[in-house]
């Protein structure tokens, strides 16, 4: 293992404020609700603390946002909306070392992520969708489609600043107005977020900002005056928001969780696909609804592949995030240091064999050393359910049906990853995962005009391209 | 006219591409408008739908893999044979519908025409909502719609025939299979157009057709684990909340219904093939 010198980003380059405020009707205010202290993963230091709405301020704001839907943003010239949109994206762009460095603070990411992922993938995101909004008539979805309303968004804290962008950019582009609550943990990207939309002057109410809890984003989900609900998170919460909006003829989007497969047949290119799984499941600490969670491999280069990840795995560096060599940052907080750590001691009493990195590991913060499990069953809870960080099962397979009927042994199906040199058989593969995404020789790829989203259980709507766009439109 | 007795038709189940009865051994009255008595129909239950899911996943397969070619080759089928017992199909929903022999013409004109349309529609979806993305990197990608899996149909209550293929043909075109729960009242053009699936190249458990109380078996396909999405076209409407609710212990899609049954005789759009495909997006590194 090489050593690395400290290589640490400037903290104080992402401007942090002792406190923050909700975005209400385009002024930063007070909320009723409880304030939070947001922490800093990697230390368990409070970074500031910031108000968050109660259920008046829910209803004041879908107020506001009508308001803006209604006398203003609804009938905006899509090449007018357009130009805001455009605005932020920019902005973004300008603002993008101080977001990194705040995401990075907030969250727990390390920086190069958030610093080459991303900050610019949410610019990206603007600027494409900025695009449609004077495009519409071409979308294949009718001459003239016309907007929902007002869009009520709830956002994780595993991307916080792209997840605000792929909710608002599509939602304004197609004429709708805004209501977002972003996680309890992250809150602070989404607030600078605000500030840049109040500096590009979108008219007041047409996006909204509240933190809170997940009271905040029930009340904002089920409240009479949004037309429309988008949300990412947990399959868990997916369903108990789509059960509650029965019957209320709200249009509604999820994006849940996922337990990826990533399948290795033998004619692979082993070293190339040792960098694919690390990156499908250690990306983001696995802090991804799309994570390569099951590694799928074929029995005859089980053992060779194993040994190659066990070596590469041990070169990650888990540590500061600040940090530019940082490999693996903080687990988001400690309530999921807490589910990942049961379900790791679930995979060891079940009988896979667990193998963590050597890697040393910071004395505070929240940590998790990247762990390998084999010998895993499809049975084992660690096969099935999502764990939600830096813990890969490997299963075995012997012949490719075998590995299409384990991949897609799962009520998921948001992604799944095909590593071959053979051409017919990834695109055999390709149409027989049930995924929304399929990486064939890379993992963990986004961008905005490639539609994301899931199958089966992993939700359904879709984020990006064109299709993205059915979600905000009436059609 | 002829002393002969006619042959009366038993009105059955479409499971699996046979004619059961029900399981249950429940039968119920059939009448027409004014209240004669038309037939007796299978009183579909919980078990005759469970049955019905488990054909149509198994059917799933290989109707999705079909080309798309293929799939509308059949579907245009369907049309064939349905122009071929035109006639039938007139009396029969005239009767179950009682309206005049010259609207029941047009309605089953609309309802072959209406497969034709669909027929049509198989191998130009991929074309118009897939996609070429153009990512900003060194990757191919590209977009293609899929079918959602089993999808649970409570077909329109009024429009007993040209209703119901405006609802089927969409989620067959796109490689989906189906259960259907007919009609409550007016279920017979249903059994009748599947002795026309059956015979038409349309393999076993595409489309499988339980006749019955809506209120009793819309609940199980509602709540069943292995069906994919819900179109609530004839539910009713006291229903709606509740199947939409079940509907999201396993994330169905759901088409929801409007508040009273459309004009069936209106021309189409895509919604109703959008609404129960999936879109898949594929990367691939470019490079030498």
């Amino acid at each position: 293992m090489w050593e690395y010198a400290p290589a640490p980003e400037n903290r104080d380059i992402a401007n942090l404020k002792p406190s923050y405020r909700m975005f209400l009707d385009g002024e930063f205010v007070e909320g009723a609700g409880e304030p939070l202290k947001t922490v800093n993963p990697a230390t368990e230091e409070v970074l500031a603390e910031v108000s968050t709405a109660d259920k008046n301020d829910v209803d004041r704001a879908v107020k506001a946002a009508r308001r803006a839907y209604d006398r203003v943003w609804g009938k905006m010239p899509g090449a007018e909306r357009a130009k805001y949109i455009y605005r932020i994206a920019r902005m973004i762009a300008e603002r993008a070392r101080e977001l990194a460095v705040l995401e990075s603070l907030d969250n727990g990411k390390p920086i190069k992520e958030s610093r080459d992922v991303d900050v610019p993938t949410a610019s990206a995101h603007f600027f494409y969708h900025a695009g449609w909004a004077d495009k519409l008539g071409y979308a294949g979805l009718g001459p003239d489609p016309r907007p929902l309303g007002v869009a009520g968004q709830v956002i994780p804290w595993n991307f916080p600043l792209l997840m605000a962008a792929w909710k608002i950019a599509p939602a304004l582009a197609c004429g709708n107005t805004v209501v977002l609550k972003p996680a309890e943990t992250t809150p602070l990207t989404a607030l600078v977020l605000a500030e840049i939309i109040q500096q590009a002057e979108l008219p007041p109410g047409v996006v909204n900002i509240l933190p809170g809890a997940g009271d905040v984003g029930a009340e904002l989900v089920s409240h009479a005056g949004v037309d429309k609900v988008a949300f990412t998170g947990s399959t868990d919460v997916g369903k108990l928001i789509q059960r509650s909006l029965a019957g209320k003829g709200k249009k509604v989007t999820l994006e849940l969780g996922g337990k990826a497969a990533n399948v290795v047949f033998d004619d692979a290119p082993l070293d190339q696909a040792v960098e694919g799984i690390v990156n499908g499941i250690f990306f983001n600490q696995g802090h991804v609804c799309c994570a390569g969670s099951r590694l799928l491999v074929q029995e005859s280069v089980a053992d060779e592949l194993i040994e190659k990840l066990h070596a590469r795995v041990s070169t990650l560096r888990i540590g500061d995030p600040l940090d530019k060599n940082t490999d693996v940052g903080a687990i988001n907080s400690r309530e999921q240091l807490t589910k990942i750590t049961e379900l790791v001691e679930s995979g060891e009493s079940e009988g896979a064999e667990k193998w963590v990195s050597p890697c040393p590991l910071p004395d505070k913060g929240f940590f998790f050393a990247p762990t390998v499990f084999s010998g895993v069953s499809q049975a084992m809870r660690i096969a099935r359910e999502e764990i939600f960080g830096p813990v890969l099962s490997v299963l075995t397979f012997r012949t490719p049906d075998e590995a299409i009927a384990k991949a897609n042994n799962t009520p998921y199906g948001l992604s799944a990853g095909i590593w071959t040199e053979k051409g017919s058989r990834i695109l055999w593969a390709a149409n027989k995962l049930r995924a929304g995404v399929v990486w064939a020789n890379t993992f963990n790829r986004f961008d905005p005009t490639a539609p994301f989203g899931g199958y089966q259980e992993s939700g359904f709507g879709r984020e990006g391209g064109r299709t993205g766009l059915e979600a905000y439109l009436d059609v | 006219m002829s002393d002969r007795l006619s042959v009366a038709k038993t009105y059955k189940l479409y499971i699996g591409g046979a004619f059961p009865r029900s399981e249950s051994g429940r039968s119920y009255v059939v009448r027409d408008s004014k209240g004669g008595f038309l037939a007796n129909a299978a009183q579909g239950s919980r078990k005759d739908v469970r049955e019905a899911v488990v054909a149509a996943r198994k059917a799933f397969g290989g109707w999705s893999g079909a080309t798309a070619y293929n799939r509308g080759q059949v579907l245009y089928r369907v049309a064939e044979l349905l122009e071929g017992r035109r006639e039938q199909f007139i009396a029969e929903t005239a009767a179950s519908e009682g309206i005049a022999t010259k609207k029941a013409q047009s309605t089953v004109d609309a309802a072959i025409d209406r497969w034709v349309w669909y027929a049509g529609w198989t191998d130009k979806i991929a074309t118009v909502l897939g996609a070429s993305n153009p990512v900003a990197g060194p990757y191919f990608s590209f977009s293609v719609p899929e079918p959602t899996g089993v999808v649970g149909v409570l077909a329109p209550q009024a429009s007993s025939l040209l209703g119901l293929v405006s609802v089927v043909a969409p989620v067959i075109a796109t490689g989906n299979t189906a259960v259907v729960i007919t009609s409550q009242d007016r279920p017979l053009p249903a059994i009748t157009l599947s002795e026309v699936l059956a015979t038409s190249d349309v393999p076993g458990g595409v489309v499988n057709i339980v006749t019955g109380r809506t209120a009793e078996l819309a609940p199980w396909l509602a709540s069943h684990a292995d069906v994919n999405a819900l179109d609530l076209a004839g539910a009713p409407e006291s229903m709606r909340a509740e199947l939409e609710g079940a509907a999201a212990d396993t994330v169905k899609r759901v088409l929801r219904a409007r508040a009273t049954e459309p004009d069936w005789t209106a021309q189409p759009d895509m919604s109703r093939l959008r609404a129960f495909v999936e879109s898949k997006t594929v990367w691939h590194p470019m490079g030498v």
